[in-house]
């Protein structure tokens, strides 16, 4: 059974936790750096980015994150970990990991009156949105995986999925199945 | 494209999960609060211990201080009205807060009804100190709930009395038999479909953290070891003498709270609490956590 860990520093790990035990995985919490590379799989999960950055630094977690990306295993990012995982963010300008060559800007859609459900573009892929980001620009060697009025909202680099929506919060499990099932 | 359903106002309560919302009184302070890791705050003019201290009615706050607040920081921002009063819910959704406290903090404008939660764009969050009030207020539309606890005493008993209460008769339902459901329903004052819900899932339909009384990061690891979400800390932050370094102790004790050796290097050095109030010392007609129906 492949062991999957879920950055669990703030936000929305928990359901995370299900859908991997839903598509016959073992989810693993993780909250210190010695336990990500025994893993088979990661996930930075939505939450508050800033929150996220300010724990993952103050907690020495950012070199082994960077070692478990470069080691070729999987990793999704959705929602704030997308916000982590892109080259570039605005709206306002804030660091992140350049695992994915793309450029986010945050809470783009609105604040959260504007959060709302809708489904992929030609496809019946349900996408939950909650502040949030949009993928502004999408360099050459990065794939688009789904797209929700023509942006993409999905995107993958290599061994990294990047997400604008939450797949864990609806009962669709194609994403987390495609990427650890 | 569907906006501001039920499923995308508890998908914010859910990614607020594991961090700290903190109350803050001007821009200088929200800042000071989203560097040091608070994943929202709440904008209000007067924490709870100060309007404690001054009597009188409490409001709703100023829309130029949110206005200013929302200017100032990318983290969600969260507004009180008070219990009942749905044209000040009106004006904050207006505002376009992310969540909408209805708060025994503030002085209660309906003394029989709470706000029509579903009714709104924005999520509400409410009070409760039982299963029957939280399962009320969800009834009525809130995406989730606060043990209330006693705010402004900056003494946690009250909070974890409430954690205890709520989590003891979650417990309790899920080892009934269904027959017994209607009955505990009717004595809960809780509607029936929420009852049989808890009692078959083992938890509340939506996330619960805790509030009132947090002062330091143990309180805050209290609480989660207690079966909070994470939590609120109104007074505990701004009205001690290192505000950010007790908000960012208190963002790492939510995170870390299964951990006490690094709740002890985070509990170091942090200078005074706020000073606190025995429960004895206050009135019956004093205790906030009493407001709501």
């Amino acid at each position: 059974m492949k062991r999957v860990g879920v950055l669990a520093l703030q936000g929305g790990w928990a359901a995370h936790l299900r859908a991997l035990r839903d598509v016959g995985c073992e989810p693993v919490e993780v909250r210190r750096a010695e336990q990500i590379d025994a893993l088979d799989g990661l996930i930075l999960p939505g939450g508050e980015s800033t929150t996220h950055l300010l724990l993952i630094e103050r907690f020495g977690l950012r070199p082994a994150l960077d070692a478990f990306v470069a080691s070729g295993r999987p990793v999704l990012c959705t929602c704030a970990g997308l916000i982590l995982a892109a080259k570039a963010v605005h709206h306002p300008d804030q660091d992140s990991f350049g695992w994915l060559d793309v450029d986010v800007a945050r809470n783009a859609w609105g604040r959260q009156v504007h959060s709302f459900e809708a489904h992929a573009d030609g496809a019946d892929l349900p996408l939950l949105f909650i502040r949030a980001p949009r993928i502004e620009r999408v360099g050459p060697d990065v794939e688009i995986t789904a797209r929700f009025e023509g942006e993409p909202v999905m995107v993958r680099q290599g061994n990294v999925v990047g997400a604008s929506f939450h797949p864990e919060l609806t009962p669709d499990r194609r994403v987390h199945r495609a990427l650890f099932g | 494209m569907e906006k501001s359903t039920f499923e995308a106002k508890v998908g914010l309560a859910e990614m607020l999960k594991g961090g700290v919302i903190m109350d803050v009184m001007n821009v200088e302070q929200a800042k000071i609060a989203e560097a040091a890791g608070a994943c929202a705050v709440m904008a209000l003019e007067r924490v709870p211990a100060i309007i404690r201290r001054d009597g009188g009615v409490a409001r709703a706050s100023d829309p130029a201080m949110i206005k200013a607040i929302q200017a100032e920081v990318s983290i969600p921002v969260m507004a009180k009205c008070r219990i009942g009063h749905f044209m000040e819910a009106r004006i904050l959704e207006a505002l376009e807060v992310d969540f909408i406290d209805e708060s025994e903090v503030l002085t209660p404008a309906d003394e029989a009804f709470h706000i029509e939660k579903h009714d709104f764009k924005v999520p509400f969050v409410c009070g409760c100190t039982d299963l029957g009030e939280a399962l009320r207020r969800i009834g009525e539309g809130a995406a989730m709930l606060r043990t209330k606890g006693e705010a402004g005493t900056g003494n946690i008993v009250e909070g974890v009395r409430h954690l205890r209460t709520v989590h003891g008769h979650i417990r309790k339902l899920t080892r009934m038999p269904k027959e017994e459901l209607m009955t505990e329903a009717k004595n809960l004052g809780a509607p029936y479909e929420l009852v049989v819900q808890v009692a078959r899932e083992g938890k509340l339909p939506v996330p619960n953290f805790a509030a009132g009384g947090i002062a330091t990061p143990a309180d805050a690891a209290l609480c989660m070891a207690l079966g909070a979400e994470s939590v609120f800390v109104g007074s505990g932050i701004f009205l001690s003498s290192d505000p950010e370094r007790r908000a960012r102790a208190i963002v790492e004790a939510v995170t870390y709270w299964e951990d006490p050796k690094k709740l002890a290097e985070i509990s170091t050095g942090l200078g005074e609490a706020m000073a606190g109030t025995e429960m004895g010392k206050l009135g019956e007609d004093e205790k906030l956590a009493k407001r709501g129906w």
